[in-house]
């Protein structure tokens, strides 16, 4: 885990985000906020035969909240439905890299969140 | 007698023993006392002082130590009372902290004189403590709010004040914003809202630790503040009020110290100002701010206010020159308090804020607990540096040179 929270990548990420607009046929629209922040996501989710076929993303808040978008797009497209339901946030944090402090850790994990509440009803959790 | 003394940052920083912290190996540059203070060791001692020394509770025993206890607690009160010049010892109320205050007023004076299709008057730039307990006595008891407006240099519109008083029972409004530093026209508003036969509740959490005040000279009716935005601790609050006011109003929480007779079925209360007081009181912290109130007295608060206008002055000036730098707020440094807001391009405050923690420099990021003043600036969030007795203007070129760092990062 890196020291460097804003490690080039993850500037890369804000800066130049994966998968960043709108899909007008898509599934799924979920969006996603973290009120204390002001950190808003919305996640375009296409499916196809029980995969996601194609993903976007609009957002707007900090580099943490909206590179960590950016990172999961890339972690989700082509994957099965049914395996991102219980999508490991460890996976999303091991993909930044960077150690998160309690206090940004809701910039973190907004994207996954928002994921989960999209594929299941509601974000479950996890303590992980 | 407490010995005047000159306020000199450098000498002042020698009091607070956290100021020789280093973080990430630089010296601390603390920008967030509009949050809390910073307390100096004279206000840790005395309350450590109690502890070791005379812990007890106070009120009720008639031992040594208990009179102590009692002593040095009811000398607190006195001492704030002196602060700022209540007309009697028994206006002030100890809480939690303003939010209490506030919600004491909701719950004791609120729920016995706002009826149905009454009118509470609030402004756009309140902090959620100063809002969000009118909002829930008007949901209670079908009471309506109304609201002030502000313009875009972070001013209320008090051109529409008089319009806007018809039919108010109670106007709250705080002395000074948290988010915007506009120190509000208190007097002013008073008088015009008891000509228009309400009642003023004042928020002084902003005010009472940074300027003179003398809430008799203000006319309100209501003043609630914390002790721990003005050196002292945690958990300890005042509620000032107009004694007739106090004395018509029902108590608050029931309990113990707040009665003077009980029976199974029914009880009667305490004079003033114990009826609002139940349970064992927050003794450490009432001595504690006691002994802040002592110290901020040293300085005299027009030393404090004219320290933090110097601060304001040089900080405006240095943020204007970065390129895009937007601030909220009142450009006169007469009416703007030891706060500053704003924002910047492409770098969002909480990125910011933890970028020139990195420097050892803390500031706030966030809505500030004033979400519909954000809206109302039309951003999320701000980053807010604010400033008290203990920081000096090269803390501000340290603020400023974090910013540029930032912006280096982000470019």
């Amino acid at each position: 885990m890196s020291d460097d929270l804003y490690r080039e990548q993850i500037l890369e990420h804000y800066k130049n985000p994966h998968h960043f607009g709108e899909l007008e046929d898509a599934d799924i629209t979920q969006e996603g906020d973290n009120p204390l922040c002001g950190d808003v996501i919305t996640l375009y989710l296409k499916l196809d035969d029980g995969r996601v076929g194609d993903v976007r993303f609009r957002g707007r808040g900090c580099a943490i909240s909206q590179a960590s978008a950016s990172m999961l797009t890339d972690l989700i497209v082509g994957k099965p439905v049914h395996e991102l339901k219980t999508f490991p946030t460890k996976d999303l944090l091991e993909e930044l890299g960077i150690q998160i402090s309690p206090a940004r850790m809701k910039c973190a994990t907004l994207s996954v969140n928002t994921l989960r509440v999209a594929l299941n009803g509601d974000s479950h959790e996890e303590d992980d | 007698m407490i010995q005047a003394r000159a306020l000199n940052a450098e000498a002042v920083r020698a009091d607070f023993p956290i100021l020789g912290r280093q973080i990430h190996g630089k010296p601390l540059v603390y920008l967030d006392s509009a949050a809390t203070s910073q307390k100096p060791a004279v206000v840790i001692d005395a309350m450590d002082d109690y502890y070791r020394r005379y812990n007890a509770n106070p009120h009720r025993g008639v031992y040594t130590i208990s009179e102590e206890a009692t002593a040095a607690y009811e000398s607190a009160r006195q001492r704030l009372a002196t602060f700022i010049n209540a007309a009697s010892v028994k206006e002030i109320i100890f809480t939690r902290n303003t939010t209490e205050a506030i919600n004491l007023v909701r719950y004791s004076w609120g729920r016995a004189n706002i009826r149905p299709g009454d009118r509470i008057l609030l402004t756009e730039m309140e902090h959620h403590s100063n809002l969000v307990p009118w909002q829930l006595l008007a949901q209670e008891v079908g009471a309506r709010l109304e609201f002030l407006c502000i313009d875009d240099d972070g001013l209320l519109l008090l051109d529409q004040l008089e319009r806007k008083l018809a039919g108010v029972r109670l106007l709250a409004l705080t002395h000074q914003s948290n988010t915007l530093g506009t120190i509000n026209p208190i007097k002013a508003i008073t008088s015009a809202a008891h000509a228009a036969g309400a009642l003023v509740l004042v928020d002084g959490a902003q005010a009472v630790p940074h300027m003179p005040v003398d809430v008799q000279d203000l006319g309100a009716d209501f003043y609630a503040f914390s002790g721990h935005k003005m050196c002292g601790p945690t958990g300890i609050g005042v509620l000032w009020a107009r004694r007739a006011l106090l004395e018509s109003m029902p108590p608050f929480l029931g309990g113990g110290d707040m009665i003077k007779r009980v029976k199974l079925n029914e009880a009667t209360w305490n004079d003033l100002p114990w009826k609002f007081e139940a349970g064992t009181p927050s003794v450490a912290e009432g001595i504690g701010l006691g002994s802040a109130v002592d110290y901020l007295s040293q300085f005299g608060m027009e030393r404090v206010r004219s320290h933090e206008r110097t601060l304001v002055d040089y900080a405006m000036e240095k943020l204007q020159e970065i390129p895009g730098i937007t601030i909220y707020g009142p450009r006169d440094p007469e009416i703007h308090g030891g706060s500053i807001s704003f924002t910047l391009p492409n770098i969002h405050p909480h990125d910011l804020a933890t970028l020139v923690d990195r420097e050892g420099i803390a500031v706030r990021a966030g809505h500030h607990c004033t979400q519909p003043l954000m809206e109302r600036l039309g951003v999320a969030a701000t980053t807010r540096a604010s400033f008290y007795i203990y920081n000096r203007v090269d803390e501000v070129d340290q603020l400023v040179g974090g910013i540029q760092k930032a912006q280096k990062v982000f470019a």
